[in-house]
This record gives structure tokens, C-alpha cells and sequence, in this order.
């Protein structure tokens, strides 16, 4: 055994073998230089090899003329913009895949985890068998899959005009309004008869019905709190709670109504013209493909984390709040669920993180992701592999971090609070 | 101990490494070492690349590789294919995965500096078509407003395509697909209106169809698309081992000089043309380091440039493209060998 360093003891060299601290020091210090060795070998190798094949690092080619169109995009591109803007536009649609994938894949794994706790046999073994048949089979083939079913069983859109000989064509789904094709989904479009326009707001271009909508909706949330706290102050102050949902409803709901109203704002639903449909919103396959796939394949991932949460608060728990009085509602609301989250949350923050980034298969389906943009076309008109890929690597770090970070905060505040 | 053994692995790793770093740049000594000739080709296209049920791989582009691997190797099936998407195909090539690239890409300006890649010659001048249902109704490609079309991503066609529906003030809507047989599975299957690619390309996939009668390829060619094999900049000899090759199955052609009447030619050939290539008299084959027989292996391993079409692509085979731009010069055509002089 080594000697615990003394306090007073001068410093000899071959303390930094015998004794215990230093030596601790010393093994840091040489792992330490080691590691930055090995990444200085390969930077020097990366530049040599560059250098021979005549290749600069520069990322000067974004902002060179793109040159390619991108089918899915939702800020204005064409083939002229650059491939900066490119990027972005993968970059966009990798985030509304990832947003709209982590919600749908939530809802569906609360469901599916809560289900399958069910005292119904049918329910609960079908719900095991979700779970365990999307969990253990790879998410490319599950993509691979529901494309091959939207492209080979879904009808051509031309398939929807009623035959020559009068046989009735393919109908559209949920009353007329949604119509499944093997190229798009067309759902309805939201659509303002009165749009008045792009305001600016501190120097910003806005569309002055997001403002109004923005504004509305804050004044009820501070009105709601205003009156849920006046609501505390009469139940402790008297002792009887004065029933304020059905403002808090009407504070959201009439505001709501009375714009749309305003701006004639309603949905128009997608019909026939020439070889497509037009007037509703024609959601690309290769969108409606990924997050199917991504949302199911996630979600029973999510399920099981729903699940193991659930069954990680004690029965003793629900038991005593039960022989406190309380009714089975605010047992969950007020006893399961908060000890329950607690042990949900870590792990449902690597499930969204991992689903952000398996989004990066978008590729198989053609859907314009940053992969497809520029890790793809852009890598390969430019040539620039090193550049894109740094970038990229950079880019889904910093998204993974910010999911991140956002998601401790949220952990923060609902885990345990120990004193 | 075990800090030991990865400080060991470390340095080996770093000289291997450093020895890989030495030998690269002179890919000829490379190719001779190996012994085989590692040639980047399509993931499957019949009639330019495609393997048969056995593994063999056959086309117009293997025919390439077949040719250099006999001029340098001295036998044609010491080939190693390496199938390259689009996607893959150049950094395949700047990495030094592959020697050359027989795998119908176009020469551009910015694929010739900017990737640093350089091209031995053309091996075919194409262009970019489009083809489509017949029943659709569309005979001519400016009809295609509004369409869906299907093309693979990465590509020189893609460019092509943005900027032809750009000038003719008509919009589409593209369906980036990764490969060939991705393509052909999304056109079959209705999810675009028309696919598009290189008209050599579009003939040969169609040939691949059940029914083949019901598509047909638009006239317009909106493109000029020159294919032919690449290789890295700054090995200016090897470039000049495939260019040269590929000139002599062409200049093969121009003489008459035919898989059947080679060897006779060699020896009884008065031309000094054809005596200098194949060899008989003067040693060219030292200028590129190799040896006095090397064109005449390469026109031995499938025939001459005429004879390569034929076989895999010509009028007589299920693809069936006449010669057009691609007959010699001599008859009205683009090829156009340099002089063995």
C-alpha cells in the first residue's frame, strides 16, 4: 500500500510512483497527453492527405448557387438560392420531422404503456405485441416497409376521378376530406380569406395574424393565471373553490374563434383538378412515410418507459392516499403520476434525442432532410466531403444539445425535491 | 500491460498508415502489386454494367475495365467491380478505393477541377431524356408542367433538370430516388410521371420492363452529357494508360482490326498505324510502362469500340441504341481516336 500524501511532506520525484496522489496525477497527465496526441495525429493526417489530393478546407462553397431544387421545403428556395440556404432548408425539415415525431411518438407511448397495463387481456397482449414488434426489428426496414406500402397499395391520384365506363373511383378517407395517394397525402388547407398581411415587429418581417394570434392567446394565458390564483386566494381565504374552467375555456376559445372569424380563416379540402389535387395541402409521401415510421418505431420504445414508470411507484402508495380518502383521479394526479415522471423523463430525453437523429434515414424515402441536402446532393456537386461533414456532425450536435438541455430543465422541476 | 499493448497498437496503426501514404500517387506500380484492378462500375444497369445471375458482370462500361486490366495485367478478369451509387461514385475514386471509374459519368468542367478527377476520353455522348407511361398522353417533354419526376439525386441530371424547367417557365416536382432499381420501382409503381437520366440509360432500363412497348422515351434531349471513364488527378501516366487504351478500341474500329483478325493483322498488317499499335514494330507500350503487346491485349478482351457496342448495347441487342454520335468520325460520328504516332 502506498502512503496517503502527508500535508507537510516536500515533494520527491519518486512520489509520483509511490504515492498514491501523485501518481493519480501522474496517470491523468500521461492519458491526458496521450489523447491529444492521438487527436493531433489524426488532424495532421486529415490535413496531409487533403493537401496531396489538392484539396483546400474552405466553406466558401456555401454560398455558391445550388444549383438542384428541393422537393419539400418551407422557407422560400429554388434552384438559384445557395447551398447555404439548402442546408437550411434541410435543416428545417429535419427539426419539423423530428418535432412532429417526438409528439405523435409521446402520445402513442403513453398510450400504448398505459394500455398495456390493462386489465383487458386483448387490449393488454395487443399493445405487447405493438411494442415488441417495433422494438426488435431495425427502423430502416420499418421505413423501407411503409413506403413500399404508400407507393405499391395506395391509388395513383388519377384514380380518384370516377372510370370512363362510369365505375365509381377510389374515395377519399374521414368523410371525403383526406385522400391517400401513392405520390402525397392530400389533407385539407388552412386558408385566410383576409390575410392582411406581413407586419414588422422590432425590425422583424412577422405575418401580422401569427402577431394577433400570439397576442390573444398570451392575454389568456395571464388572464387564466390571474384567475386561478384569485380562485387559491378564495378556497384558502373561505374555504370553498369557485368554478373557474369554464372562463378559462371560453378566455382561450373565444379569441380563437373571434380571429378566424376576423381574417376568414377555414379549411379547404383537396379535390381533383387536372392530374392532381389542389386547394388542400399535399404532404409529400417520403414526410408522412419517415414519421409514421419514426413516431411508431419510438413510440413502443416510449411505451415501455411509460410503463416501467408506472409500475415503479408502489401499490403501497396508491393504497395509503386511498385510506387518506382520496378518489382514484386525484390518486393519479396527485400521488402516481409525479413520482412516476420522475423516473420517466431521463430516459424518454434519450428517446427523443435518438429519434432526432435516426431522422437522418430520411434519405431512403427521398425526404429532404439535412442528411439529403447537405450530406448529400450539396457533398456531392461540391465535392466538399470534410467541410459538410463537420458541419453536419456540428449541426445535430448542437440539436441534441439543446433537446437536451431543454429536457433536464423540465426534469428539474419535476423530479424529487430532497431537503 | 495493457497501456503497453495500445501504445503498440497506436504505432502500428500509425505506420501502416504512413506505408499506405508512401505507395498511393503511383497507381499503375499500385495496381501491379495488387494484381487486380479495382474499377468502380454502376449498381446495375443492363447493357452498361450489370452482374448476370452467376456474378458475372457484363456491359458496355465492364468492357473498360476488361481492357485496362488486360493492357496492364495481361488478363481481362483480373477485375475487381466495385458498384458505386451516385453518390458514392467520386469519393470512391478521390479516396483510392477505385483505380478508375467506368461507371457512365459525365465530364464537367467542375467534376474535372474542382473534384480532381481527371477524364481519359468519352466512351459515349449521350444525353438527358425522359420517358413515360404512353398512356399518360405526352409526346413531347414540354407537356410535362406540373409533373412528378423521378430522378437520382447527386447526379449532373439533377442540375440539368432544375435548370431546363426553369428556362422553359414550368414547374415540377422532383422524387429524389438513390439508385437505378429504386427508379425503376418508383416509376413502375406510379409514383412519378416520368423518370429521367441519361437517354442511354432510360433505353436500357426499359429494356428491362415486362412491357417495354408501353413506355416511351421523349424526343428532347435537354442536356449533353459525354460519359466516359475517370480517374485521379495528378497521376498523369495512369490517366494516360486508360486514355489510351480506350483509344485504341477505337482506333481498333477505324482499322479493322477485330478480335477475329488480330493476331493475323499483327503479324501480316502493312499499316503502320496498326503495326505501331499493336506493337509489331517501334515499343509504345514501354511509354506508358507497360509492354509492346498491351493494345493488342486490351482489343482481345472483348473487341474493338464497334464490337463492345454491338455486343451490349447496339441495335441487335434488346437495348437497341443506333450508333448516332458515337459512330467514328469517319462516318459522321464523334469518336475520334488520336493518331498512334
Amino acid at each position: 500500500m502506498a502512503p496517503a500524501s502527508g500535508a507537510g511532506q516536500p515533494f520527491r520525484l519518486s512520489m509520483l510512483i509511490h504515492d498514491r496522489h501523485y501518481r493519480a496525477l501522474l496517470i491523468q497527465a500521461l492519458v491526458f497527453i496521450l489523447v491529444m496526441s492521438l487527436a493531433a495525429w489524426l488532424v495532421n493526417n486529415t490535413v496531409q492527405n487533403l493537401a496531396r489530393m489538392g484539396k483546400t478546407f474552405d466553406f466558401g462553397f456555401l454560398f455558391n448557387r445550388s444549383g438542384y431544387d428541393i422537393p419539400f421545403s418551407l422557407i422560400p428556395y429554388d434552384s438559384n438560392s445557395t447551398h447555404l440556404r439548402a442546408a437550411m432548408v434541410g435543416l428545417l425539415n429535419t427539426l419539423l420531422v423530428s418535432a412532429l415525431g417526438c409528439l405523435f411518438a409521446t402520445i402513442l407511448g403513453v398510450l400504448a404503456g398505459v394500455l398495456r397495463l390493462s386489465r383487458n387481456w386483448l387490449v393488454a397482449k395487443l399493445m405487447t405485441v405493438y411494442v415488441e414488434v417495433f422494438r426488435n426489428v431495425p427502423l430502416l426496414l420499418w421505413i423501407l416497409v411503409i413506403l413500399a406500402l404508400f407507393t405499391e397499395v395506395m391509388p395513383a391520384p388519377r384514380d380518384y376521378r370516377p372510370a370512363a365506363d362510369g365505375a365509381a373511383g377510389a374515395q377519399m378517407i374521414l368523410f371525403g376530406t383526406i385522400a391517400p395517394t401513392n405520390r402525397y397525402t392530400a389533407i385539407p388547407a388552412v386558408v385566410a380569406e383576409r390575410d392582411p398581411g406581413p407586419v414588422s415587429v422590432l425590425g422583424l418581417q412577422v405575418d401580422a395574424m401569427v402577431v394577433a394570434f400570439a397576442v390573444a392567446l398570451l392575454a389568456a394565458w395571464l388572464i387564466h393565471r390571474w384567475l386561478r390564483a384569485w380562485a387559491q386566494y378564495r378556497q384558502d381565504t373561505t374555504g370553498r373553490r369557485p368554478v373557474t374552467w369554464w372562463i378559462s375555456l371560453l378566455l382561450f376559445l373565444l379569441p380563437i374563434l373571434g380571429l378566424s372569424r376576423l381574417f376568414g380563416i377555414h379549411l379547404v379540402t383537396p379535390e381533383l383538378r387536372g392530374f392532381n389535387f389542389a386547394g388542400g395541402l399535399n404532404l409529400d409521401n417520403g414526410f408522412v412515410v419517415l414519421l409514421l415510421a419514426l413516431s411508431l418505431y419510438t413510440g413502443a420504445f416510449i411505451a415501455e418507459i411509460v410503463r416501467a414508470g408506472i409500475l415503479s411507484v408502489s401499490r403501497g402508495q396508491t393504497e395509503a392516499a386511498a385510506a387518506l380518502g382520496l378518489r382514484p383521479r386525484p390518486i393519479m394526479a396527485l400521488v402516481v403520476l409525479p413520482q412516476a415522471l420522475r423516473v420517466i423523463i431521463p430516459p424518454l430525453i434519450s428517446q427523443f434525442l435518438n429519434l432526432t437523429k435516426n431522422s437522418s434515414l430520411a434519405i431512403a424515402v427521398g425526404y429532404p432532410d439535412l442528411r439529403a441536402t447537405l450530406g448529400g446532393t450539396t457533398l456531392n456537386q461540391t465535392g466538399r466531403e470534410m467541410e459538410s461533414m463537420i458541419l453536419m456532425m456540428g449541426i445535430y450536435l448542437a440539436i441534441s444539445l439543446i433537446v437536451s438541455a431543454a429536457m433536464n430543465l423540465y426534469n428539474s422541476r419535476v423530479r424529487l425535491k430532497e431537503r | 500491460m495493457r497501456y503497453t499493448a495500445f501504445l503498440a497498437t497506436v504505432a502500428a496503426s500509425a505506420l501502416t498508415a504512413g506505408v499506405a501514404l508512401a505507395a498511393e500517387g503511383d497507381t499503375l506500380a499500385q495496381v501491379k502489386q495488387r494484381g487486380v484492378l479495382n474499377c468502380g462500375v454502376n449498381t446495375g444497369l443492363v447493357g452498361f454494367a450489370a452482374p448476370d445471375a452467376n456474378g458475372n458482370w457484363s456491359g458496355f462500361d465492364i468492357a473498360i475495365c476488361k481492357a485496362v486490366a488486360a493492357a496492364v495485367l495481361g488478363d481481362p478478369s483480373k477485375v475487381k467491380y466495385i458498384p458505386t451509387t451516385g453518390q458514392t461514385r467520386f469519393t470512391a475514386l478521390t479516396s483510392g478505393e477505385v483505380d478508375v471509374l467506368a461507371r457512365n459519368s459525365t465530364w464537367t468542367f467542375q467534376r474535372d477541377t474542382d473534384l480532381k478527377m481527371d477524364f481519359a476520353g468519352v466512351n459515349y455522348y449521350d444525353g438527358q431524356g425522359f420517358m413515360v407511361r404512353k398512356d399518360l398522353g405526352v409526346s413531347s417533354a414540354t407537356e410535362l408542367d406540373g409533373a412528378t419526376i423521378c430522378i437520382q439525386t447527386g447526379t449532373s441530371t439533377e442540375l440539368n433538370l432544375a435548370d431546363w424547367f426553369k428556362a422553359n417557365n414550368m414547374t415540377y416536382q422532383p422524387v429524389n430516388i438513390d439508385s437505378n432499381a429504386e427508379g425503376e420501382q418508383q416509376y413502375m409503381a406510379g409514383a412519378c410521371d416520368a423518370y429521367t437520366t441519361d437517354a442511354s440509360g432510360l433505353a436500357a432500363t426499359r429494356a428491362a420492363f415486362a412491357d417495354p412497348d408501353n413506355h416511351v422515351i421523349l424526343p428532347e434531349i435537354i442536356s449533353k452529357e459525354p460519359l466516359g471513364p475517370a480517374t485521379r488527378h495528378g497521376d498523369n501516366n495512369w490517366t494516360d494508360i486508360v486514355r489510351w487504351t480506350l483509344y485504341a478500341l477505337v482506333s481498333a474500329e477505324e482499322y479493322g482490326v477485330t478480335s477475329a483478325n488480330l493476331d493475323e493483322l499483327s503479324r501480316s498488317s502493312t499499316n503502320p498505324d496498326v503495326q505501331r499499335m499493336l506493337g509489331t514494330i517501334d515499343d509504345y507500350g514501354t511509354m506508358l510502362g507497360l509492354d509492346k503487346e498491351w493494345a493488342k491485349r486490351a482489343i482481345a478482351a472483348s473487341g474493338n469500340y464497334g464490337e463492345i457496342f454491338a455486343a451490349n448495347i447496339g441495335e441487335q441487342t434488346p437495348i437497341g441504341l443506333p450508333r448516332g454520335l458515337n459512330a467514328l468520325w469517319t462516318q459522321g460520328g464523334l469518336m475520334y481516336a488520336m493518331p498512334f504516332r
